[in-house]
C-alpha cells in the first residue's frame, strides 16, 4: 500500500483491472481509448500515445516490440524509480495493454543502469505474473495473445533515454541516435514497428482503461488531460515525488513543497528551461512550462551562472560525440560560462555564443544537442542583469 | 548506381548504419511522385528521394561533409541542413526522405548562420595547417570553409595535438586530429567492405575514431585496401608515403631504379591533372617517370601476362588432378590471388580456405623477383644496387611488398609501392606539366605487353584475360578478343557478383608447346576437357566477396566454381586506395571505359602471345609455367591470420 496522494497514478487499482478489460475490447478499441483520453507522453516531449500507438499498430510487419524506456536520467528526476519500485505490477500490466493494442509479442524494460538494484524485483513480478498467466501464452486466457516482457541494462549513458538510441543500445550498438524519419513506430527495435514509452505513461494507460476515459479526462486541463507526477528536488521544504493535477501553477506547486520564496524554477531539468519568480503563474503543463517531471528549485541566493555550469558540464560529459553542434557547441557554451563567471566574455563573443546557441537547438541530429543549450539561453535571457554585471565594457 | 548493390542485406553491419527502409507506396498514382519546393522551384520526385538529392536534380547545390554517393546515411556532421516549413528544427537534407509534398529553404539566414558555426566549430578543432597538408587542394572542408568566406577562427582553433599519428602500418598513417568526425571511414569499412576495423570511441568532444581497444592500425584486421582514405574529406588519413626514399634512391648514382607502372594509375593520374576522369595518360607518364629520374620504365602489365600463365597453368593441373586423377586434396575453386587486400581479407576471415587461393604472386611482386634475378643478370647489374619501385592504384601493395616471404630473389623483391597520388605529387615537385608532355613508350625488355594485362586494372579484367589466353590455349583456335568479350559480357562491368558458364568445345587443339615444357605436366592431350562447362564467377569489393565465400561454405552454386576473381576494392584496382580522391560510382565508370578502350589499341591481346612472356621462359624459366625455377620466384605462400587480436 502506497502512502503516497494522487489522483490517478498514486492511487489503489485492484491489480489487472485495465488488462482484463483490454482484452474484452479489440484493439482498436483500446487504441480509441487511449486517443481520446488525450494521454501524452510522460517522458517529456509529450507526444500522444494514443497516436503513436496507432502507428505501430498500422504499421505492416509480423513482430513489433513494446519498450518500456525506464533510462530515467533527466537530472533532478526520480518519479519514474518510485513508480518502477511500487506500481511495478502496474507498470507490467501496461505494458501488456500496449502489447495487446499493436499486437506485439515481446515488451522489452530498458533499465536504467544505476537502477540495477531494482532489478530483482522487476524479474520477480514478471515471474510472477507469468505463472499467474499474466505473461506467456494465452495472456488472461485471452486466445492468440502471448506476450512476455524482459529486462534489458543501461549503462548509463544519458543519451540512451532518446528513444532511437535506446533501441540502438537494445541492439547491442553504441547509443547514438538514429536519423528520424523513419521513426521507430515504423522501423525500431531490430527494423520492427516499436512503440517507446516512458514508465509513467504506460501505468497511467492502464489506469484509463482500467477507470474509463471520462474518469480520466475529469483531471488536468482541456489540452492537458489527467495528472502529472513530478520530482521535486532543490531549495524547497518538502522535496519528494509528487501527483498533481495539470493545471497546476509553478506558484501553487511551489506552496504544496515549501518552496515559496524561490529565486526560480528548473522545469525540465538540465535540458530544461529556467522560469523566473516573475513568471511562476505559468500552468505547469505541456504548452507554459513543460517537464518530463523535473522540478528543481532555486532559492534567492543560486547563482545562475552556476546553474548553467553544472548543466553544461552535464552536456559535455554526456554528448554522444555523433553530430557537430552538440559535440562541439556544449565544451564552447561552458567555457562562456566560465568567462562570464571570472568577467572576461565580450559582448561580442557572447553574440557568437548565442548565435552558436541558436544553431545548436536548430541542427543538432537529436533532443540532447537541440535542448542543451536551453538552460544558458533562458538563464542569459531572464537574468540579464545578474549575467551582464561581469561583463567588462568593451 | 549499380555499386550500391554492394551494401548487402546479409550485411554484418550494425542496423544503424544501413539505410533504413521506408516502404514505397504509390502516394500520388502513376509512378509514386511527390511534390517539393526548393527555394521556390518546384520538382516531383520519386516518393522517399532525399531532400539532397531532390535538390541535385534542379542545380540547387547545398553543402555536404558526412555524405558520400557510395555509403549508406549518417547525418552526422549537419552541414547540410535547411529549413523544412513546419518543421521546429533545420533537417539534414542528406537523411531527410520525402514522403510528402514539402516545401524547403536552403538558404534562408538560420540555414546560413547554422552552416557557418557548424564548420567554424568543425575548424575549431581541425588541428595543422592546409600547407603542410597532403590533401591542400583537395580538401572537403578547405572547399567549405572557402565556400562560407571563413576569414577567421570564430570558436578559436586548437594548436595542440591530441591524439598521437598512427605510423604502424605498411600502407595506411592516421592522423586522426585532422579527423572531422564524419565516420566516412567507418562506414566504409564496415558497411561497404564489411571489415569493420574502424569504430567511434569515447563520447562528447572526446570522441575519436578508433581500432579495437585503440590498438595499432597494424595489430589489428585492417586489410590495407585504402577505401576509407579514398573518403576520407580531410588529411586524416592518408597512404604511407615512400617518395622521400624514393627521390633518395634516384639521386643515389650509385643505385638503379627501376619502376612497374600498373595499369590503373594509367587511368587515373589525369584526374591528379585537372582533366575528366577516364582520360589515359599511359605514355606521357613513361616521359615523365624518366624526367623524374628513374633508370628504366617497365609496364607491371607484362607480370600481368605471365600470372596468367602462371595462374592458368595452375588452374589447368588443379582442374585435371581434381577431375581426372580424383584427388580429393586439391582445393577447387581456384581464387585469384592479385588483389593483396583480398588476400589479407581472407588471410583473417577465412583462413581455412587459403588453399582455394592461387600461389601464384601477384603481377607486382612477380616484376620484382624477375628484376632482381633475370634483368640484374642478363644487364650484369648487382641487385643489390637495383631499386624496384611499382606504381600501383593501390595502398595494400605497399604491405605486400613488405611480407617476409615476398624476398625470393634473395633481396627484397620490391622496394617500395608508391600510389597514383603519390606519384603525381612526385610529378608536380619535378615540375612536369604531365598532360603536355610528349609520349614515349616502355623500356625494353618488359615494355612489351597485351590488352590483357591492361584489362587487369577493371573488375573482371583478369578473369577475361585468362578466358582469352585458355580459349585459344586449349581450343587451338584464334581467338577473338572482342568477339569473346560479347560471349562473356556478363563478367564485365560493376555488378557485384558476377557468374558465368563457358562451355568448351568437343574438339579441342593439342597441348601448346608453353606447357609442354613443363615436363610435369601429366598429359598429352586436352580430351579430358572436352566439351566441359567452365563455371566462372567475379567478385569485388571484400562485402561481395563475403557473399561468395559465404555461399561456397553453405555449399551454394559458387561452390561449384573452377575459377573465382576477387579484388578488395569495389570496382577493381581502378577503384584501389592509392587512386586519386575523389572517387564515385560514375568516376569509376569513366577509369574503366579508359581501361577497356586502352586495350583494344594494343596490337597484342592475349598473354600468351606475348613475346617477353615467351622469351622469358625460353631463356630463363626452361622448365616452363609452374616448373621449379618459377615456383621459387613467381609463387608465395599465405598465413592463415584470423581475427582474433592479440
Amino acid at each position: 500500500m502506497s502512502e503516497r496522494k494522487g489522483y490517478i497514478l498514486f492511487i489503489d487499482v485492484e491489480p489487472n483491472t485495465g488488462l482484463k478489460k483490454a482484452l474484452t475490447k479489440k484493439r482498436t478499441e483500446v487504441i480509441a481509448d487511449i486517443r481520446n483520453s488525450g494521454l501524452k507522453g510522460r517522458g517529456g516531449a509529450g507526444f500522444p500515445t494514443g497516436v503513436k500507438w496507432n502507428l505501430a499498430a498500422s504499421a505492416s510487419s509480423d513482430t513489433k516490440y513494446v519498450v518500456c524506456n525506464a533510462d530515467e536520467g533527466e537530472p533532478g528526476t526520480f518519479k519514474d524509480r518510485v513508480i518502477l519500485s511500487e506500481y511495478t505490477d502496474d507498470l507490467l500490466e501496461g505494458i501488456t495493454i500496449a502489447g495487446y493494442a499493436i499486437g506485439a509479442e515481446t515488451g522489452i524494460i530498458y533499465l536504467r543502469g544505476e537502477y540495477e538494484y531494482l532489478k530483482k524485483q522487476i524479474v520477480d513480478t514478471i515471474d510472477k505474473r507469468r505463472s499467474e498467466g499474466w505473461l506467456g501464452k494465452n495472456v488472461g486466457g485471452k486466445e492468440v495473445f502471448n506476450f512476455d516482457i524482459e529486462i534489458r541494462m543501461g549503462s548509463g549513458a544519458y543519451v540512451c533515454g532518446e528513444e532511437t538510441a535506446l533501441i540502438e543500445s537494445l541492439e547491442g550498438q553504441r547509443g547514438e541516435p538514429r536519423n528520424r524519419p523513419p521513426f521507430p513506430v515504423n522501423t525500431g527495435f531490430m527494423g520492427c514497428p516499436t512503440i517507446v514509452n516512458n514508465v509513467e505513461t504506460l501505468v497511467t494507460a492502464s489506469r484509463i482503461i482500467a477507470k474509463g476515459v471520462d474518469w480520466f479526462t475529469k483531471y488536468g486541463i482541456d489540452k492537458s488531460t489527467g495528472t502529472k507526477v513530478y520530482s521535486i528536488s532543490g531549495d524547497c521544504e518538502k522535496p519528494g515525488v509528487y501527483e498533481f493535477n495539470i493545471g497546476i501553477t509553478i506558484a501553487e506547486l511551489l506552496k504544496e513543497v515549501g518552496g515559496g520564496n524561490a529565486k526560480a524554477v528548473v522545469m525540465g531539468g538540465a535540458s530544461g528551461r529556467v522560469v523566473p519568480a516573475k513568471d511562476f503563474a505559468k500552468t505547469v503543463a505541456y504548452v507554459d512550462a513543460p517537464t518530463g517531471g523535473s522540478v528543481i528549485v532555486l532559492g534567492q541566493e543560486r547563482d545562475m551562472l552556476d546553474v548553467a555550469e553544472n548543466f553544461l558540464e552535464f552536456f559535455v560529459e554526456e554528448s554522444c560525440g555523433q553530430c557537430t553542434p552538440c559535440r562541439e557547441g556544449n565544451p564552447l557554451l561552458l567555457d562562456g560560462v566560465k568567462r562570464l563567471k571570472n568577467g572576461t566574455c565580450s559582448m561580442e563573443y557572447l553574440q557568437e555564443l548565442m548565435s552558436l546557441a541558436e544553431t545548436m537547438q536548430l541542427a543538432s541530429k537529436c533532443g540532447l544537442g537541440q535542448s542543451s543549450p536551453n538552460a544558458f539561453l533562458s538563464i542569459i535571457e531572464h537574468f540579464e542583469t545578474e549575467i551582464f554585471g561581469r561583463v567588462p565594457v568593451m | 548506381m549499380e555499386d550500391k548493390k554492394i551494401n548487402s542485406d546479409t550485411s554484418r553491419a550494425p542496423k544503424s548504419v544501413k539505410p533504413h527502409t521506408i516502404k514505397i507506396e504509390d502516394t500520388d498514382g502513376i509512378g509514386g511522385k511527390v511534390k517539393v519546393t526548393i527555394d521556390g522551384v518546384d520538382v516531383r520526385v520519386p516518393f522517399g528521394t532525399t531532400i539532397l538529392d531532390a535538390a541535385k536534380m534542379i542545380n540547387v547545390h547545398i553543402p555536404t561533409l558526412c555524405h558520400h554517393e557510395d555509403l549508406c546515411v549518417a547525418g552526422v556532421c549537419r552541414v547540410c541542413v535547411v529549413d523544412v516549413e513546419g518543421q521546429r528544427t533545420l533537417q539534414a537534407s542528406c537523411a531527410y526522405p520525402i514522403t510528402q509534398p514539402i516545401v524547403v529553404h536552403t538558404t534562408s539566414p538560420k540555414v546560413r548562420r547554422a552552416r557557418r558555426n557548424i564548420i567554424d566549430l568543425l575548424l575549431s578543432k581541425h588541428y595543422g595547417e592546409c600547407y603542410s597538408c597532403v590533401r591542400n587542394n583537395n580538401c572537403e572542408l578547405q572547399t567549405l570553409a572557402k565556400e562560407y568566406g571563413v576569414d577567421k577562427y570564430r570558436f578559436g582553433h586548437i594548436t595542440e595535438r591530441r591524439h598521437e599519428v598512427d605510423n604502424s602500418s605498411y600502407a595506411l598513417r592516421r592522423d586522426m586530429d585532422k579527423c572531422v568526425l564524419c565516420r566516412r571511414c567507418v562506414r566504409t569499412c564496415i558497411d561497404l567492405q564489411e571489415v569493420g576495423v574502424l569504430g567511434a570511441i569515447g563520447r562528447g568532444d572526446e570522441t575519436v575514431i578508433g581500432t579495437f581497444m585503440d590498438k595499432p592500425l597494424a595489430d589489428v584486421i585492417c586489410i590495407n585496401c585504402g577505401q576509407c582514405i579514398n573518403r576520407c574529406p580531410t588529411g586524416a588519413l592518408q597512404a604511407n608515403d615512400p617518395s622521400d626514399e624514393i627521390w633518395n634512391a634516384i639521386d643515389d648514382p650509385k643505385k638503379h631504379v627501376v619502376i612497374q607502372t600498373a595499369p590503373s594509375p594509367r587511368a587515373g593520374i589525369g584526374e591528379e591533372f585537372g582533366l575528366e576522369p577516364g582520360v589515359p595518360l599511359t605514355f606521357e607518364m613513361n616521359t615523365a617517370l624518366r624526367r623524374c629520374g628513374f633508370d628504366k620504365v617497365f609496364d607491371t602489365n607484362f607480370t600481368a601476362d605471365l600470372t596468367i600463365i602462371e595462374e592458368g597453368t595452375e588452374l589447368i593441373l588443379r582442374l585435371y588432378n581434381a577431375l581426372v586423377k580424383k584427388d580429393p586434396q586439391i582445393a577447387l575453386p581456384q581464387f585469384t590471388s592479385c588483389s593483396p587486400g583480398w588476400v589479407k581479407y581472407i588471410e583473417h576471415f577465412y583462413p581455412e580456405y587459403l588453399a582455394h587461393v592461387s600461389s601464384s604472386k601477384s603481377p607486382q611482386q612477380m616484376f620484382g623477383a624477375v628484376i632482381k634475378t633475370y634483368y640484374a643478370q642478363i644487364n650484369n647489374i648487382d641487385p643489390a644496387d637495383i631499386v624496384t619501385v611499382a606504381l600501383m592504384p593501390c595502398s595494400a601493395k605497399k604491405f605486400e611488398c613488405n611480407r617476409p616471404e615476398m624476398s625470393d630473389s634473395g633481396y627484397k623483391d620490391v622496394d617500395y609501392g608508391l600510389t597514383t597520388r603519390e606519384l603525381a605529387q612526385m610529378i608536380r615537385e619535378a615540375g612536369i606539366d604531365l598532360p603536355r608532355i610528349p609520349k614515349s613508350d616502355f623500356d625494353d625488355p618488359f615494355g612489351s605487353a597485351t590488352g590483357s594485362g591492361v584489362i587487369f586494372g577493371a573488375t573482371g579484367g583478369v578473369m577475361e584475360a585468362a578466358l582469352r589466353t585458355v580459349f585459344e590455349l586449349v581450343t587451338g583456335q584464334i581467338a577473338d578478343p572482342d568477339a569473346l568479350a560479347g560471349q562473356v559480357s556478363e563478367i564485365r562491368g560493376f555488378d557485384g557478383i558476377k557468374y558465368k558458364e563457358l562451355t568448351l568445345p568437343e574438339k579441342l587443339g593439342p597441348v601448346p608447346d608453353i606447357l609442354r615444357m613443363n615436363k610435369d605436366v601429366p598429359f598429352d592431350s586436352w580430351d579430358w576437357l572436352s566439351g566441359a562447362t567452365l563455371k566462372l564467377a567475379v567478385a569485388h569489393g571484400t562485402a561481395n566477396a563475403k557473399k561468395v565465400l559465404d555461399d561456397i561454405i553453405a555449399g551454394g552454386k559458387f561452390s561449384e566454381c573452377h575459377f573465382i576473381e576477387f579484388m578488395a576494392c569495389p570496382g577493381g584496382c581502378l577503384g584501389g586506395g592509392g587512386q586519386p580522391i575523389p572517387t564515385t560510382p560514375e568516376i569509376r565508370k569513366a577509369r574503366a571505359k579508359a581501361i577497356y578502350s586502352e586495350d583494344q589499341a594494343y596490337e597484342i591481346r592475349k598473354s600468351h602471345d606475348n613475346p617477353a612472356v615467351v622469351e622469358l621462359y625460353v631463356k630463363f624459366l626452361t622448365e616452363g609455367p609452374n616448373g621449379h625455377l618459377a615456383h621459387k620466384l613467381l609463387h608465395t605462400h599465405y598465413t592463415p591470420r584470423g581475427k582474433y587480436i592479440a
